[in-house]
């Protein structure tokens, strides 16, 4: 699906400008089919840089957590909290919070979806956040 | 056939692990360097030592950069040449294979090779911070990883996928306290029970405190020189015979699989081959316990057991002391204590001592053949080398 933001570079700072306008996008290879997230500005399979944005459906299933109890300084007032690697269902896995959850009612397979939090640090690097939680 | 010397180790030097309050990283690296120095009474360093080679991960600590020369003129070895290898928790596991490919460039004939790290004078939560850089900055550190964030992800995926329980990683710290325990250079240098070991306060679950290895202050060295010149400085030396080195991504999300890191599979059986040796002929092993998962998880990469049956290793008492494969006889970064940038050649050092007979009351009898495992950050790189007496 070709999106309006095809302009913008296959960068980091891309992606999260999208996830502030609350999309989850992937670079996809023209060539081969991968699925880039985040983005980069080449295929690391195949070394394209014929690349394309496409929405992700931010559904897919959880592979493993962890419930962080000692975290570094910025997230220490969130403690504890859970950080899973997720499974999308367009294939790539994504590290990101899991909120809206007890965290010992957490299992592994559990289907996830993405939401966003948009709002924007004051220093670098002034990105927003994506997490995940119960679909 | 076990493979030929590529090159040779005849001296080694470690500074004691701890909390090393009132002292510099280089002043650690000069206590390493001394002992080394001191071992081999045939070495005169300033005129053989020609290339000084660092492990050294992080400037944060000490606002120190440039450490290559710093600690090359702090161990009066000026003007060898300096090189400083970063690569996390395996900088000095790196520096470990350059400086063996130094001496077989033909370049050098003797090189020093080492590592440092001074961190307990920062808060734990600087020091979370600063070893979280060895992640993928944007995506992890950024949505709240820690490091035993990362490797708890991998145990939460190992216990899920071979069943794999709470009470087998924590036999590795129990394993680990009582080797650490014999090692007088060792940070903990106590025993601790499973009990007291499940029901520490928990980290980052399911791993909890005797699950992590410790922020420590050390530093490690050895002299390598060319397999020809060994007998020149020493009648035992010890010779590196296989050595291996692969990275991965940065990000444990882009990874095939989440209960094994590939860059140690990869580095094991490039070291394997070259010193044409099977797993079964290790006699004794320093492997990266940066968490106790990582130990089991290095069983299995190390193809000491199969995949899977990591858990079951470490409760059949096959890597005790007593066993048939010690493993992390120094007390492991678990006891003796993780100064990240001095662990790959403080691995290389136990053996070395194991290898010369020199291991006092944890030495392993007759031991042969050694190897060391040595990972960076969640298993972006990983070296192995395998040692053969002299």
């Amino acid at each position: 699906m070709i999106m309006t933001e095809t302009s913008l570079p296959f960068t980091i700072e891309s992606f999260y400008r999208l996830i502030s306008e609350g999309k989850l996008m992937a670079a996809q290879c023209k060539r081969c089919g991968r699925l880039l997230v985040p983005p980069r500005l080449m295929c690391t399979d195949c070394y394209s840089k014929e690349l394309e944005w496409t929405r992700l459906s931010g559904e897919g299933k959880l592979l493993t957590y962890t419930v962080i109890h000692v975290s570094s300084k910025q997230f220490e007032s969130m403690v504890p909290y859970a950080v899973g690697i997720i499974e999308l269902a367009e294939g790539p896995k994504m590290p990101g919070m899991i909120r809206d959850i007890e965290p010992k009612k957490i299992k592994i397979g559990m289907k996830l979806r993405v939401d966003f939090d948009t709002a924007l640090p004051n220093e670098w690097p002034q990105w927003p956040r994506y997490y995940f939680k119960p679909a | 056939m076990v493979g030929k010397p590529l090159v040779s180790i005849v001296s080694a030097g470690l500074s004691r692990f701890g909390r090393r309050t009132g002292l510099y990283g280089r002043e650690l690296f000069a206590e390493a360097v001394t002992e080394a120095f001191e071992r081999c009474p045939n070495l005169n360093p300033k005129r053989d030592i020609k290339a000084v080679i660092i492990g050294h991960m992080g400037e944060s600590y000490e606002h120190q950069g440039h450490t290559g020369p710093t600690l090359t003129d702090w161990s009066g070895l000026l003007p060898s040449a300096a090189i400083r290898a970063e690569a996390a928790c395996s900088s000095s596991g790196v520096a470990l294979r350059i400086a063996t490919l130094a001496l077989l460039s033909q370049l050098y004939d003797i090189v020093l090779v080492g590592g440092v790290e001074k961190m307990t004078h920062r808060t734990t939560p600087d020091v979370t911070e600063f070893l979280a850089m060895a992640a993928d900055f944007p995506f992890e550190q950024w949505h709240g990883l820690t490091f035993p964030g990362l490797y708890a992800l991998m145990a939460t995926a190992h216990m899920n996928r071979y069943d794999t329980t709470e009470a087998q990683m924590a036999l590795v710290s129990v394993k680990n306290h009582h080797n650490g325990a014999l090692n007088p250079k060792a940070h903990l240098q106590r025993e601790v029970t499973l009990e007291k070991a499940l029901d520490s306060r928990v980290i980052a679950w399911p791993l909890k405190l005797y699950d992590c290895s410790l922020i420590t202050d050390g530093a490690s060295c050895l002299v390598l020189t060319k397999p020809e010149l060994a007998k020149k400085f020493t009648d035992t030396p010890v010779h590196i015979i296989g050595s291996g080195h692969a990275s991965d991504a940065i990000g444990l999300y882009e990874r095939e699989a989440f209960t094994t890191l590939k860059a140690a599979r990869l580095s094991a059986k490039e070291a394997y081959k070259m010193a044409g040796v099977k797993p079964n002929d290790i006699d004794v092993a320093e492997v990266h316990d940066c968490f106790t998962i990582a130990e089991i998880i290095a069983y299995e990469d190390l193809g000491f057991c199969e995949p899977g049956k990591g858990g079951r290793m470490i409760e059949g008492g096959t890597t005790r002391l007593e066993g048939k494969i010690p493993v992390n006889t120094s007390g492991g970064l678990k006891s003796k204590g993780h100064p990240v940038g001095a662990t790959g050649t403080a691995q290389a050092y136990e053996i070395f001592l194991q290898l010369t007979e020199q291991a006092e009351k944890r030495q392993v009898k007759g031991a042969e053949i050694g190897l060391a495992h040595n990972v960076g950050g969640s298993g972006a790189t990983a070296t192995v080398h395998v040692f053969r007496r002299g």
